[in-house]
């Protein structure tokens, strides 16, 4: 097998007259952490199901783990362990029931034996005999991500794990993913938060069903041809509003006590904060361009052009 | 590489289970239903109604008459109400229903009866509510010999003890003359069908609103697995109500238990099974629990209506007929009754048997193809 775990070329899924994917290409290298990102109903989930083998591509071609999206959905889905959006495990079943039940699907030798490793692994224990149903976010989502890990899975499709998770619970789900891809499992997640997106190896950026960049973070960063100015000082709320008007200062976007303003023609951006460089109480300093910059002006271009 | 699995389908199967056993509300429907339907139509028919209003139609104004008038009064079924001067007036105070029975005496009966040969007086039943005229009917044949005994003295007295008149019954608007037995055995169906087919129907449709659907697609499960693993614990539900209705059924309100036991616990696994096959289908098929339970309702109505439990089957039109026997209850229904009441062996079960089985063998098939693999 090559060292692309998932390859697909030129796929899309329609609902209705709806083209929710549209033409989607995509690699993903073995051990990778690969971020999926784009705003809600970019089809992001439509293409992760497409991947293992939930949905038919419309048309486009392509494997995921060797194996074809369209015949072979079969051996995809006992060697994918597929995180859904919606949890989607008994809410009426204890968390040891749940585990025991996705353990004897997979046809694990030792189900007793998996399903306590899997407790143990993801400092479930305590709470086996609760209700799945009566779990917080977060519990919920360590029992989904301990059911998808049971059968070793070589990669791991998670859509949207952290939606409605706390911080904390967050950071350990996190630490959790970049041990398992040490491992030499492969993640592909979707997400909508931008730490997250900062923590994984490569991205794509997803909108209206289209792929619109993929690449690591610094050269999502490099590509977007963005430049920043940083603003402190007093009277931020002000110069926001006067900036709003402002063509090359394309995005003025308060953040902590600062405000960061950045436009893609970096000559006219300047050009055009000269006047406000001499302003009293305030402080201008060339800033990094984040990946957050980058998405929101990406998010901006295709709402600009619907389709 | 992915055949069908013990395995998994045991795995299904206990999953299901536990979830059938923390679900109240199944649990309340498993006992609840057959015990309120018991009641309901067992208390109902188990009424033994008397004085039902009677008319009698006769010319004779003789002491015969007179005696065989008094007779039926006396046993208290029932209620002279109407001396009608026609027959047509009789029939058609039985037609509107003001009426229960029509006892039409022949103008010619006292010259006959004296002349010895035997004459027969009719009675016209409005059988529509079986268990209203049957035991009205069954009293008056036992009348015959008696009515009559003071008048026909001396050279009249009949020889030995051949009656002296007979009654020739007419049962109108129930042909088949269902007694009140037939009931409690027929409920055991309806009930199997109503609960057996919502619950399944259910089921399938439960996991996809709840989002449960995605998680077992994703997974190595076949369809087979799925629909059969659904399936089985309900077969024990099943079978919970069948003891509840037959046990309630004989102690309660005697139906007899003619034929094997194990021969009718072996038709109730085929019509169970039949029943869940269509709930399964249905809940392949819709895209909620509204829809399902609409899909139910759909098929649970002509099965009341046309399998002979509301009506009999052989009063019926054709068409009605024909579409009877495509429904599992209308095949159920002739082989509980024949096993329970008249004690049918397995020969004489096996035509009504076979329908259910072609029958589940085409729905499984159906409900297998049209089970969604994917999410499209
Ligand atoms: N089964 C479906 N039938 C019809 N429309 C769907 C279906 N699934 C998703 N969609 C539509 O496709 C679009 C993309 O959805 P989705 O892939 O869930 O986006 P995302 O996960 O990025 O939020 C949405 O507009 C959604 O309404
Ligand atoms: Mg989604």
């Amino acid at each position: 097998m090559s060292d692309r775990v998932i390859d697909v070329e030129g796929v899309s899924k329609s609902f209705g007259a709806k083209r929710v994917v549209d033409k989607l290409s995509l690699q993903v290298q073995r051990g990778e952490i690969f971020g999926f990102l784009g705003p809600n109903g970019s089809g992001k989930t439509t293409s992760i199901r497409m991947l293992c083998g939930l949905l038919t591509p419309d048309e486009g071609q392509g494997t995921c783990l060797g194996y074809d999206i369209r015949t072979q959905s079969a051996a995809i889905k006992s060697e994918v362990g597929y995180m859904t959006q919606r949890f989607s495990f008994y809410e009426d079943l204890s968390i040891r029931e749940n585990l025991e039940f996705v353990a004897s699907i997979y046809q694990l030798v030792n189900t007793r034996e998996a399903v306590d490793a899997a407790l143990q692994n993801l400092g479930l224990q305590d709470r086996q005999r609760q209700l799945a149903g009566a779990l917080s976010g977060g519990w919920k989502q360590r029992m989904a991500l301990a059911a998808c890990l049971l059968h070793r899975p070589k990669l791991l499709l998670l859509d949207e794990p952290t939606a409605g998770v706390d911080p904390k619970a967050r950071r350990d789900f996190w630490a959790e993913l970049h041990r398992l891809a040490a491992e030499g499992i492969t993640v592909l997640v979707s997400t909508h938060y931008m730490d997250e997106a900062e923590r994984c190896t490569r991205l794509a950026y997803i909108a209206y069903g289209k792929l619109l960049v993929q690449g690591t973070p610094e050269e999502l960063v490099a590509g977007s041809g963005l430049s920043n100015w940083t603003v402190t000082g007093n009277g931020l709320a002000e110069l926001q509003n006067e900036l709003a008007h402002t063509a090359a200062a394309e995005q003025v976007v308060p953040f902590g006590s600062s405000l960061h303003v950045s436009g893609t023609d970096g000559a006219a951006l300047e050009h055009a904060l000269q006047p406000y460089f001499a302003r009293s109480g305030i402080r201008w300093e060339r800033g990094d361009v984040r990946l957050e910059d980058v998405f929101i002006h990406l998010m901006r271009d295709t709402a600009d052009a619907p389709p | 590489m992915n055949g069908f699995s013990w395995r998994r389908l045991r795995a299904m199967v206990r999953k299901e289970f536990v979830q059938v056993s923390r679900d109240r509300l199944t649990f309340a429907m498993m006992i609840g239903v057959p015990m309120i339907q018991l009641a309901l139509f067992g208390f109902a028919i188990n009424s033994d109604p008397k004085h039902l209003p009677t008319a009698v139609l006769g010319a004779e104004q003789t002491e015969f008459t007179r005696s065989l008038v008094a007779a039926v009064r006396a046993s208290g079924y029932f209620d002279i109400r109407a001396t009608p001067a026609s027959a047509d007036e009789a029939f058609e105070l039985l037609h509107r229903g003001d009426v229960q029975f029509v006892i039409a005496i022949p103008p010619d009966f006292s010259q006959r009866l004296v002349r010895g040969e035997t004459p027969a007086v009719l009675l016209e039943a409005d059988a529509s509510d079986p268990a209203a005229t049957g035991n009205a009917v069954a009293a008056l044949s036992v009348l015959t010999s008696g009515a009559l005994r003071h008048d026909l003295k001396g050279v009249l007295a009949p020889q030995q003890a051949a009656a002296p008149f007979e009654w020739r019954i007419h049962r109108r608007y129930n042909p088949d003359g269902i007694t009140q037995y037939n009931i409690v055995p027929g409920l055991m169906g309806v009930i199997l069908t109503m609960t057996m087919i919502m619950m399944t129907a259910l089921a399938m449709t439960r996991e996809l609103e709840r989002g449960t659907m995605e998680n077992l697609l994703a997974m190595p499960l076949r369809p087979a697995e799925i629909m059969i693993g659904k399936i089985l614990p309900y077969v024990l539900v099943g079978y919970v109500q069948v003891a509840v209705t037959l046990l309630g059924g004989h102690f309660i309100f005697g139906v007899p238990m003619v034929g094997s036991l194990w021969l009718l616990l072996a038709c109730v696994l085929v019509f169970i099974v039949a029943n869940l096959t269509v709930g399964i289908t249905f809940s392949s098929l819709a895209r909620n629990q509204t829809q399902a339970m609409q899909m139910s309702f759909f098929f649970f109505l002509p099965s009341i209506l046309l399998s002979g439990f509301m009506f009999p089957y052989r009063g019926m039109p054709v068409w009605a007929q024909w579409l009877g026997e495509l429904l599992p209850l209308t095949h159920f229904l002739r082989l509980v009754r024949g096993i329970l009441l008249k004690g049918y062996g397995a020969g004489e079960a096996w035509p009504h048997l076979w329908p259910l089985l072609l029958f589940i063998i085409v729905v499984m098939t159906v409900g297998l193809q049209r089970f969604r693999r994917t999410l499209d």
